[in-house]
């Protein structure tokens, strides 16, 4: 029994301790309340250490990206005029899926995050170039926004592993 | 931790129920009652769900306070370079006026360079284990067979008879083995005494684990080394205690110690400050590391590349890596990976325990304000000794300033610099001195020379034709000069500009007079106009540069496409930049000469060449005509 009570004990610390992780890091980056908020909903931030942490971010990347052309292919046909804005739009949310997220996963993974950062940087960079692509009549801008902050927390995360 | 005293009230409150369940059981029967144990165990379960939850929903929302300074260091330190990259284009996503742009394939085309390193496609990083050897010189890089961006590295490999006309070869090495399973990374040669060569890599193993390899030319006797053969010892160096397993990469050339030992040196870091470990071998089988390291720098972060040679304090011929003596000083170099930037400092090396202490620690390794090879763009360089020239020559990894959506679409990224000669500054004695190799002289086609005085702000198109693949050496000189407001300059050419200069990269000299009416001079690269894309980074590079009493001011600028390789006073500051132009491309690329003083009028007289490519592509029979001559 007396073991039960030891083990309750330190998985509660071990607990307490991950969420100190979480809010520590969040601390270093530029936006703590999303950076806080992302960690905390994964199931895998509970234990991981700051390179778990970037990757986790990494994932967050990805699933916004997908949403986002999921987002672009219905707005070819709701609104069939911005055809060129979301062909540009296309183009860089598919490099966010298919080079940046598996440059990012592979670097953080092995332990050369620079080149983590280039991806995850990148993944900024391809929103706020779709977003300019609109001439300031964007239907993206809470999604590109948001792709810009999570790409911020995930660069301060990955600095911290260089 | 305070969560500690915390739990402690409640588990006593739990206490009765579990002492009293386990010792009312008397110990034959202790297993039976097992719903007792799953209600304890699950009321544990809730009360260290709801600690938790506790815990971890007060938080502060905002950090004032006592961690603000660690915060706001740690801010700055995380700032770093990359966000002053992105910082502009995050702007532009808010300017409502700004153009919509999109690349399309002649503009993307334009940017591959005629007479730079690099592979057919896809993405490229550090140089490799060069070297030269039966008649040919070889380059290995770290290379991407699927895709534009780093991943999957293996080691590409090419040769060349004067470092400038290359030929593609097969992959040296593959990810085949457990110690390599995950990238064939970065690596250097060594010649042993009776001409062999031996190759250490570093591998990322099956589990992540960097570890240092060792690997030979299958046939010796194959002048293209094109096959290479693992040891089956490897790995030959795990990373040490207190070392860690992601932090030992890339070792160097090995140099002779005064015991006949090889020696080599291997970057890492411990917490924040870099370091290079050394370790001593008979065999480059098995190795003795020295408990000192060769040197250490604070808050330097993680040192990649690192590279330790000699340099003449007489003479500008190189020197092979072995050599020591009173003639020579020692340069550490390395990469920092924190701020993708290559320091070096000069010192001095002590044999007889391995360690090396800079002349000036002030601008030690690593140093923000020390001494770089460029900078500009360059990265991950490695120099090797030429020994069929007497030269000791400098490689750089030049990556993309685009947007990877950009690498993507044009399917390739990265560039190789031309390869440098470097030697230590006689003059000085203070900085090394680099030089594009004599044989890309090979490449000059008709040239024009000219002498234009130009009075302060005014430009002058420079007719020379066709501009973007050019050779420009230029001597300046002022006369006047702004006294009250202590500047001259800027002056000098506007490169891979289109005629209304609405596209233009500035390579300039800027000379400031101060207070003591001395002159300083300072050697730049303007990118800031270079380009109308709004998905590029356009920085603006510079450095102060040497100049001695009754030095005219020279510069040298290799334009090449997409890249631009500027040297200031032959060599003594050097920057490379990447410039995307998406109007001052093919045809319409021009070249201006540039005066912005306000009061001085300069005098450039200056020769422009044509640069033939290099043609660089694969190797094939033809290519191997003659027969390769034998060190």
């Amino acid at each position: 029994m007396k073991m039960v009570v030891v083990m309750m004990i330190m998985m509660v610390m071990a607990m307490v301790s991950e969420a100190n992780m979480i809010e520590q890091t969040c601390k270093e980056t530029p936006d703590f309340n999303l950076c806080v908020s992302l960690l905390d909903s994964d199931p895998r931030g509970s234990s991981a250490d700051t390179s778990g942490l970037a990757l986790i971010l990494v994932d967050k990347i990805k699933g916004l990206a997908t949403k986002t052309l999921k987002e672009i292919n219905t707005l070819y046909k709701k609104r069939p005029e911005l055809k060129q804005a979301l062909d540009e739009c296309s183009r860089r949310y598919n490099t966010i899926l298919k080079a940046d997220v598996p440059e990012a996963i592979e670097a953080i993974s092995k332990g050369v995050p620079k080149f983590g950062e280039d991806g995850v940087i990148d993944a900024g960079v391809e929103a706020a170039v779709c977003e300019g692509d609109f001439k300031g009549k964007s239907p993206l801008t809470s999604l590109t926004k948001s792709m810009q902050k999570v790409s911020n927390v995930a660069r301060a995360i990955v600095r911290m592993l260089l | 931790m305070a969560s500690s005293e915390s739990l402690l009230p409640v588990t006593s409150q739990h206490d009765p129920l579990s002492e009293s369940s386990s010792n009312s059981i008397p110990e034959t029967r202790r297993r039976k009652p097992t719903k007792v144990h799953l209600v304890v165990y699950s009321g544990f379960l809730l009360i260290a769900l709801y600690i938790t939850l506790i815990v971890t929903h007060t938080r502060p929302v905002s950090t004032k306070g006592a961690n603000d300074e660690k915060t706001v260091a740690s801010r700055a330190r995380l700032a770093g370079v990359s966000e002053k990259s992105n910082e502009h284009i995050w702007k532009m996503s808010d300017d409502r006026e700004g153009e919509a742009f999109a690349w399309n394939n002649t503009m993307l085309s334009w940017q591959r360079t005629a007479f730079h390193f690099q592979p057919e496609k896809n993405w490229m990083n550090d140089p490799d284990g060069p070297l030269f050897y039966k008649g040919w010189y070889h380059f290995f890089y770290q290379y991407n067979p699927n895709a534009a961006v780093w991943g999957d590295i293996v080691w590409g490999h090419a040769v060349s008879k004067d470092l400038i006309h290359w030929l593609h070869l097969p992959f040296a090495m593959v990810p085949d083995q457990w110690y390599d399973a995950n990238g064939v990374w970065t690596g250097s040669a060594t010649f042993l005494d009776d001409g062999s060569i031996v190759m250490l890599y570093t591998g990322s193993t099956d589990k992540f684990v960097q570890v240092q390899n060792l690997a030979y030319p299958e046939d010796p006797n194959d002048p293209l080394l094109l096959k290479w053969t693992k040891f089956s010892g490897n790995p030959v160096l795990e990373p040490p205690p207190g070392i860690g397993d992601k932090d030992f990469r890339d070792p160097t050339t090995a140099w002779k110690t005064s015991d006949g030992k090889w020696r080599i040196t291997i970057g890492s870091k411990i917490n924040r400050t870099g370091i290079s470990l050394v370790y001593d071998t008979v065999d480059f089988k098995t190795y003795e590391k020295h408990d000192i390291l060769l040197h250490q720098v604070p808050n330097t972060g993680m040192w990649e590349c690192v590279d330790f040679y000699p340099v003449s304090k007489t003479k500008h011929h190189g020197l092979d890596t072995s050599v020591n003596g009173p003639d020579v000083r020692h340069i550490v170099k390395a990469s920092m990976d924190d701020t993708r930037i290559d320091h070096y400092a000069i010192g001095t090396y002590y044999d007889s325990n391995g360690t090396w202490v800079p002349d000036n620690p002030s601008i030690d390794v690593g140093i923000s304000t020390g001494l770089r090879y460029d900078y500009g763009k360059f990265y991950a360089s490695k120099t090797f000794y030429d020994q069929h020239k007497g030269r000791r020559i400098l490689w750089g990894w030049i990556g993309e300033s685009d947007s990877e959506a950009a690498d993507v679409q044009k399917g390739w990224s990265s560039v190789q610099a031309i390869p440098r000669t470097v030697v230590l500054d006689t003059k000085t004695r203070k900085n090394l001195i680099q030089w594009p190799v004599k044989e890309i002289e090979s490449l000059r086609l008709r040239s024009k020379k000219f002498h234009k005085k130009i009075g302060p702000g005014t430009v002058v198109p420079v007719n020379v034709g066709p501009a973007d693949q050019i050779d420009i050496e230029a001597d300046c000189e002022t006369s006047g000069g702004a006294t009250l407001r202590g500047a001259l300059g800027p002056f000098g050419f506007s490169v891979l500009a289109d005629q209304s200069l609405s596209e233009q990269t500035l390579v300039y000299f800027y000379v400031t007079k101060g207070k003591d009416s001395k002159l300083k001079t300072f050697f730049c690269t303007d990118t800031s106009k270079s380009t109308m894309a709004n998905d590029v980074v356009k920085q603006v590079y510079g450095s102060f540069v040497p100049v001695l009493k009754g030095e005219k001011l020279t510069m040298r600028i290799l334009v090449d496409h997409s890249i631009v390789e500027g040297f200031g006073q032959g060599g003594r500051t050097c920057i490379t930049s990447r410039v995307y132009p998406t109007k001052a491309i093919y045809g319409a690329t021009k070249l201006f000469l540039f005066n912005n003083a306000t009061d001085a009028t300069v005098t450039a007289s200056f020769k422009v060449w044509q640069m033939n490519s290099a043609f660089i592509h694969p190797f094939s029979a033809v290519d191997d005509l003659v027969v390769p001559s034998s060190t």
